[in-house]
């Protein structure tokens, strides 16, 4: 029942959010302010773990693919379809689901228990538009540009790591990463990142835009904003996998 | 003015408000006293609509709140100016950006405007050359000044403070007191002011009603209270071996 509870209470809170704003000034300022929140403040760590864990790919299929029979490029192949269509998009939208997310329930929630949600509503201003909706928005526009950096990224990581370690040249990674390629692929990776976009931010804002209590309380909510997401993203990639 | 009629509010079983009835006048500061859990902030916070009322109504000079719509509730919450307890400045605004808000929102005014509009509040409260701090740099007393300066950018007809010297110290409680006194009559405000600071309703109170349990228990001006049979009442303002000595001299 509780799980039915919190689906009206979200789509209620959507409802509200989604609209068009008070003030369109105020309005796309707080979405370029939450561009660079989301987004840009993201660059960093979505590049260490995307390098990484393309080099770690790479390695990885270049042991066990240790067969004369099979080809080098291989490796180049399976680390371009693995990066783009996974883990540049299921694996950072669930470590941005862990940073992003937890740092919109905790900031909406720190607003609602320090009263400057019901400061908002007492101007006659719709919080949940103002608040949330310029996340939302930024979610949606950052996820897929962070995506495509995560792609370039981990397919160098692959590449520099396969050629340092001597494991797989340079020239048959390239082959690799060209051959049978489909563009599609990339659509699809971004699309689902836009809709891991709208779901991480929406869903981390509903979290704390109902945090009540004190500081555990918007701790807790922070949690739970992490670990719902991270859960509806599973369920979603599962889906748009099927569907598309 | 804002009158309350009748109102009644419970969370789940426990009912906070029952049936109060009372009216704040206009151009004058009204107080609202009363022990924590009396029902002070409920009562404000339903004035403001932040909590639905189970009964009676609100009126804002003579314009039926309770039964507006969200667009008519919006015009009238324009007209509101709010301090809170905690201040509720936007923390991650400087002052000047906190008191430009809702001329920005608003106002319909040009960025140049507005900038000078906020300097005029901010002047006006006192805190000058600090436009680019932000909340958190500042101390309790000056965020409840800015708050003041937020709440009366838009030139509002009603005030209300809820608790505006809690965490102050009195020298500090009677610098808000006088800012809040001093902007009612000027700008000829309905203000309300939820306290239990018995220093402050002596300061600034016109009128001062007394809520024991959720109901209006008392109601006259400061005057009048020296001099009250009202045992709750009598209890809750002199509640101190200090304040008891007062009366027994003033009897």
């Amino acid at each position: 029942m509780k799980f039915f509870y919190h689906i009206g209470r979200y789509v209620l809170l959507m409802k509200k959010a989604i609209g068009w704003p008070d003030e369109k000034r105020m309005f796309w300022r707080n979405v370029g302010k939450e561009i660079v929140a989301v987004g840009y403040d993201s660059v960093g760590i979505v590049s260490i773990i995307s390098f990484f864990m393309g080099g770690v790919m790479a390695l990885q299929l270049a042991i066990n693919m240790e067969n004369p029979v099979l080809p080098q490029y291989l490796v180049g192949l399976g680390t371009r379809d693995a990066i783009i269509l996974e883990f540049s998009s299921l694996v950072i939208a669930l470590i941005l689901a862990g940073k992003v997310g937890s740092s919109i329930a905790s900031e909406i929630g720190t607003m609602r228990i320090t009263q400057q949600i019901d400061a908002l509503d007492i101007m006659g201003i719709n919080s949940a538009n103002y608040l949330i909706l310029p996340k939302i928005i930024a979610g949606a526009i950052t996820f897929p540009v962070i995506c495509c950096l995560s792609i370039i990224l981990g397919i160098g990581g692959g590449w520099v790591v396969g050629d340092v370690t001597g494991m797989v040249p340079s020239n048959q990674f390239i082959l690799g990463l060209q051959f049978m390629f489909q563009p599609f692929y990339i659509t699809f990776t971004n699309i689902k990142m836009v809709f891991f976009g709208i779901l991480i931010t929406s869903i981390s804002s509903y979290y704390g835009y109902n945090a009540k209590g004190g500081s555990l309380q918007v701790g807790q909510a922070s949690t739970q904003a992490v670990v719902v997401s991270s859960i509806v993203v599973l369920i979603f990639d599962l889906s748009l996998t099927t569907m598309l | 003015m804002i009158e309350v009629q009748n109102v009644s509010k419970s969370f789940k079983d426990v009912q906070i408000l029952k049936h109060l009835s009372t009216v704040f006048e206009e151009g004058k500061v009204n107080c609202i006293i009363g022990r924590s859990g009396s029902g002070k902030t409920v009562l404000m916070k339903s004035i403001v609509g932040l909590h639905e009322i189970d009964e009676g109504r609100i009126l804002f000079h003579g314009r039926n709140y309770t039964e507006m719509n969200d667009k008519q509730r919006k015009e009238i919450r324009k007209e509101i100016g709010m301090v809170f307890q905690s201040g509720a400045l936007f923390d991650s605004e400087t002052l000047e950006d906190n008191v430009m808000f809702p001329l920005r929102m608003f106002s319909g005014m040009s960025e140049e405007e507005c900038r000078e509009r906020a300097n005029f509040c901010l002047k006006r409260v006192e805190v000058v050359n600090k436009n680019n701090l932000y909340p958190s740099e500042i101390s309790g007393g000056m965020q409840k000044r800015v708050a003041i300066a937020r709440a009366i950018a838009l030139n509002p007809k009603y005030l209300l403070c809820d608790e505006p010297n809690s965490g102050l110290d009195p020298m500090t409680s009677i610098v808000i007191d006088n800012l809040i006194h001093g902007i009612v009559q000027e700008y000829n405000i309905t203000a309300i002011v939820n306290t239990h600071d018995m220093n402050s309703v002596m300061e600034i109170a016109d009128k001062i009603v007394f809520i024991y349990k959720g109901e209006k228990w008392w109601e006259g001006n400061k005057d009048d209270i020296w001099h009250t049979d009202n045992q709750e009442l009598n209890d809750f303002i002199f509640a101190s071996s200090l304040t008891k000595k007062i009366k027994q001299t003033l009897k």
